[in-house]
């Protein structure tokens, strides 16, 4: 059974900040929307372990820093294995009475899209498999950014990266995401859930849900980033927000197995509106266009086939 | 003083029962040749709540180092092992772990490094080690190997050190030799390594951020304050191993002299082959006269290079036995390497030569040994310059 907490409106969500300004991310970055709302969802009580990666080096150029939090960064590929040492330690301590028993500590580890999908995979597979009482969350902006823009697993079909330019012959990325979600799920976890910028407060529940449930919870959130995609710093929340629009990306949930779309969408708007904001996807052709929106629409099918109804909608132009 | 009682303990048995001793809180550690039993016997310990400790059965290496660091990152007293790959493979984190100035131990039971791949004993490992940041000790009877990780966590996590060490013995020639050992009681480890933390640790009630980005503005810093804190590792381990022979009567230097007293030839050496050293020593040498003693390396960083170098001095010449090679380098092995500087920034002039010995698991017989000895006393009357400037490759088939 899924636990249906009152839904939280923006009044819900805390004013104290707990990810402080001043830090060198990009105008317009997602990511810093992100973790913005992310360290005020998990309140003080919490330990983050960041993987390398553009939020960990624009955060904590020494001896400034963005977190308010306890917070460890070790390396590019070991961030669920770092929190899965420090959940266990914090164990430990607990049942030797080092650390009192009923004090409040979530660990949680934060990761971008290659450190999570590529380089870190096999160390997240373990967290999860192990069972660790961690909360893994992966911010997701579609490529390695840190280093230039290179592609990652999950950078999507036909996207320009660095490592993937658009020429004579290729036609940027040629393969689709990686599907990062099926193989945590795979993982039998307790909870995953997808999130969005653009939706503040359904990203302020999942990640309260995800906090409060024992065992290893993940978070798949997407993560527009302004050089990377080539987007107006202005428009990332637009962006975002259209990536839900077009049923691009999906907000969902799933909860000891039980699916749940937490972003229904009635009338789909096509992908071309949200390609067509981005640089990256700029050489795109009207058949290629065309293709990607008979992918997205193949997803929104599997989606509501897994619902049992159409919570997404159909494209109306 | 300890009590008497003494058990047959193989090499990582003796490793185990001091972990327990030490009450270590986490055990992060994969399965590999000849380390594994370390580990088994430890998860035996915690099964039957013989030892209080949470077991992350990592998927590799990599990650057993990583969990390593995060758990005394928040403030756990931290017990990891490993051998030839699976040190190969932490070695990213190897760096990490001392530049966050975490006071983990980890248990070496040493092998050779692929390709190909081979299970037996030499110290490639632990060589690859060497300038990562730890402190390192190797053993060379199972007494010691026991002895290392209580003294370990007593340097690891001396507040003017918070560096992680390294405790080597040989693998199978010790891993899975059974010596008799008095193992230290849990009550008597924990009077001479109290648990305290003594480092910055991951707390909500105070945030710290640790492992930030170091610009060239600060990077330089941390590294100059790691080579101070490793200075002071050395004067800690003097400090420790008095107390530690007040406590439980057993003495340990960085380096131990084998008939040094009279000698006028010395072998350097690491490890087990010390043991055969020693025999040779005795039961060869001495009997035909020839005034040879051994200088065993204990701890091998920071290097006692003041010791080794005073030792030296007086010396008509001397033979350094690596079971490793650094390929390309100027001289051949590394403690070779090492040896030859310490003695080279002292002005001394004894010839000291290189052997190369016992890669893979080749045996070191007496025969080997012999002909090091005298490929040693052929130096007699000669200097530095008549050294010959390739190592002798010992037991191989040419
Ligand atoms: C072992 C290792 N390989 C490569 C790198 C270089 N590197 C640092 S961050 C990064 C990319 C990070 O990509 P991602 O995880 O998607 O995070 P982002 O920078 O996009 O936020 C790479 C390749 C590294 N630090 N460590
Ligand atoms: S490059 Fe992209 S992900 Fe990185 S800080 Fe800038 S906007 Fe954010
Ligand atoms: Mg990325």
């Amino acid at each position: 059974m899924s636990t249906k907490p009152k839904i939280p409106t923006i009044w819900d969500i805390p004013r104290e900040e707990l990810f402080a300004p001043g830090h060198r991310m990009c105008q317009g970055c997602g990511a810093a929307i992100l973790m913005r709302h992310i360290t005020k969802a998990l309140g003080k009580d919490a330990i983050i372990v960041e993987a390398t990666g553009c939020v960990e080096v624009t955060t904590t150029v020494y001896p400034q820093t963005a977190w308010k939090h306890p917070w460890l960064h070790i390396a590019f590929e070991n961030a669920a294995a770092g929190a899965s040492g420090v959940e266990a330690a914090i164990k430990a301590l607990k049942r030797k009475g080092v650390i009192p028993k009923d004090k409040k500590v979530k660990v949680v580890a934060i990761g971008g899209d290659g450190g999570t999908f590529d380089i870190g995979l096999q160390a997240l597979s373990g967290m999860l498999e192990r069972g660790h009482n961690v909360l893994y969350i992966v911010y997701d902006n579609e490529a390695y950014m840190n280093t230039g823009i290179q592609r990652s697993g999950a950078t999507p079909y036909k996207a320009w990266t660095t490592t993937t330019p658009v020429g004579k012959v290729w036609r940027g990325e040629w393969r689709p995401k990686k599907d990062i979600m099926g193989i945590v799920l795979a993982h039998r976890v307790p909870y995953a859930a997808t999130v969005n910028p653009a939706y503040i407060t359904d990203l302020y529940m999942k990640v309260r849900k995800a906090v409060e449930i024992e065992g290893p919870t993940f978070i798949h959130a997407f993560s527009p980033c302004t050089p990377g995609w080539r987007i107006d710093p202005a428009l990332t929340v637009t962006v975002a927000r259209l990536a839900v629009q077009t049923g691009v990306w999906i907000n969902y949930e799933v909860e000891n197995g039980e699916f749940r779309v937490t972003t229904p969408v009635s009338r789909r708007k096509p992908v071309r509106d949200y390609l067509k904001l981005q640089g990256r996807f700029r050489h795109l052709t009207e058949e290629e266009i065309a293709e990607i929106q008979r992918m997205v629409d193949e997803e929104v099918e599997r989606i509501n086939r897994l619902v049992g109804k159409t919570v997404i909608g159909p494209v109306v132009k | 003083m300890a009590g008497k009682k003494k058990l047959p303990l193989s090499g990582n048995t003796a490793i185990a029962y001091a972990a327990k001793a030490a009450d270590v809180d986490v055990i992060s550690a994969y399965p590999i040749t000849p380390q594994t039993t370390i580990v088994e016997k430890l998860a035996e310990f915690v099964a039957n709540g013989e030892l209080n400790a949470e077991v992350i059965h990592v998927e590799s290496e990599h990650s057993a180092l990583s969990a390593a660091v995060g758990a005394s990152a928040a403030g756990a007293r931290v017990f990891t092992a490993s051998s030839s790959q699976g040190i190969a493979l932490m070695y990213e984190i190897m760096f990490i772990a001392s530049s966050m100035r975490l006071p983990i131990v980890m248990a070496m039971a040493t092998r050779a490094l692929s390709a190909p791949i081979n299970i037996w004993n030499d110290h490639g490992d632990f060589m690859a080690a060497s300038d990562t940041g730890w402190v390192m000790m190797m053993a060379h009877t199972n007494q010691e190997a026991h002895d290392d990780v209580i003294l370990a966590y007593k340097i690891a996590e001396h507040p003017d050190v918070l560096l992680p060490v390294i405790t080597a013995i040989d693998g199978y020639f010790m891993s899975h030799t059974i010596e008799p050992v008095e193992p230290i009681e849990r009550e008597e480890a924990l009077k001479f390594i109290p648990k305290k933390v003594t480092w910055r640790v991951l707390d909500p009630d105070n945030p710290v951020t640790m492992g930030p980005l170091g610009t060239p503005e600060w990077y330089y810093e941390f590294k100059r304050q790691q080579h101070e804190a490793m200075k002071k590792a050395r004067e800690v381990f003097d400090e420790a191993t008095k107390e530690f022979e007040k406590t439980f009567g057993r003495n340990y230097e960085p380096v131990e002299y084998f008939m040094m007293d009279d000698a006028e030839y010395a072998l350097v050496a690491m490890g087990s082959v010390a043991g055969n050293v020693k025999a040779y020593i005795v039961r060869e040498a001495r009997k035909r006269g020839i005034k040879l003693g051994l200088i065993r390396v204990k701890l091998f960083r920071p290097f006692p290079a003041e010791e080794i170098a005073e030792v030296i001095s007086n010396l008509k010449a001397v033979g350094v036995i690596d079971r490793a090679l650094a390929f390309g380098s100027s001289y051949g092995g590394p403690l070779y390497g090492d040896t030859l500087s310490a003695a080279y920034i002292r002005g001394i002039d004894t010839p000291i030569v290189n052997f190369v010995a016992g890669l893979g698991g080749r045996p070191v017989t007496f025969h080997d040994i012999k002909t090091m000895v005298d490929a040693t006393l052929a130096l007699d009357g000669k200097t530095r310059k008549d050294v010959p400037k390739e190592p002798y490759f010992i037991g191989v088939r040419e």
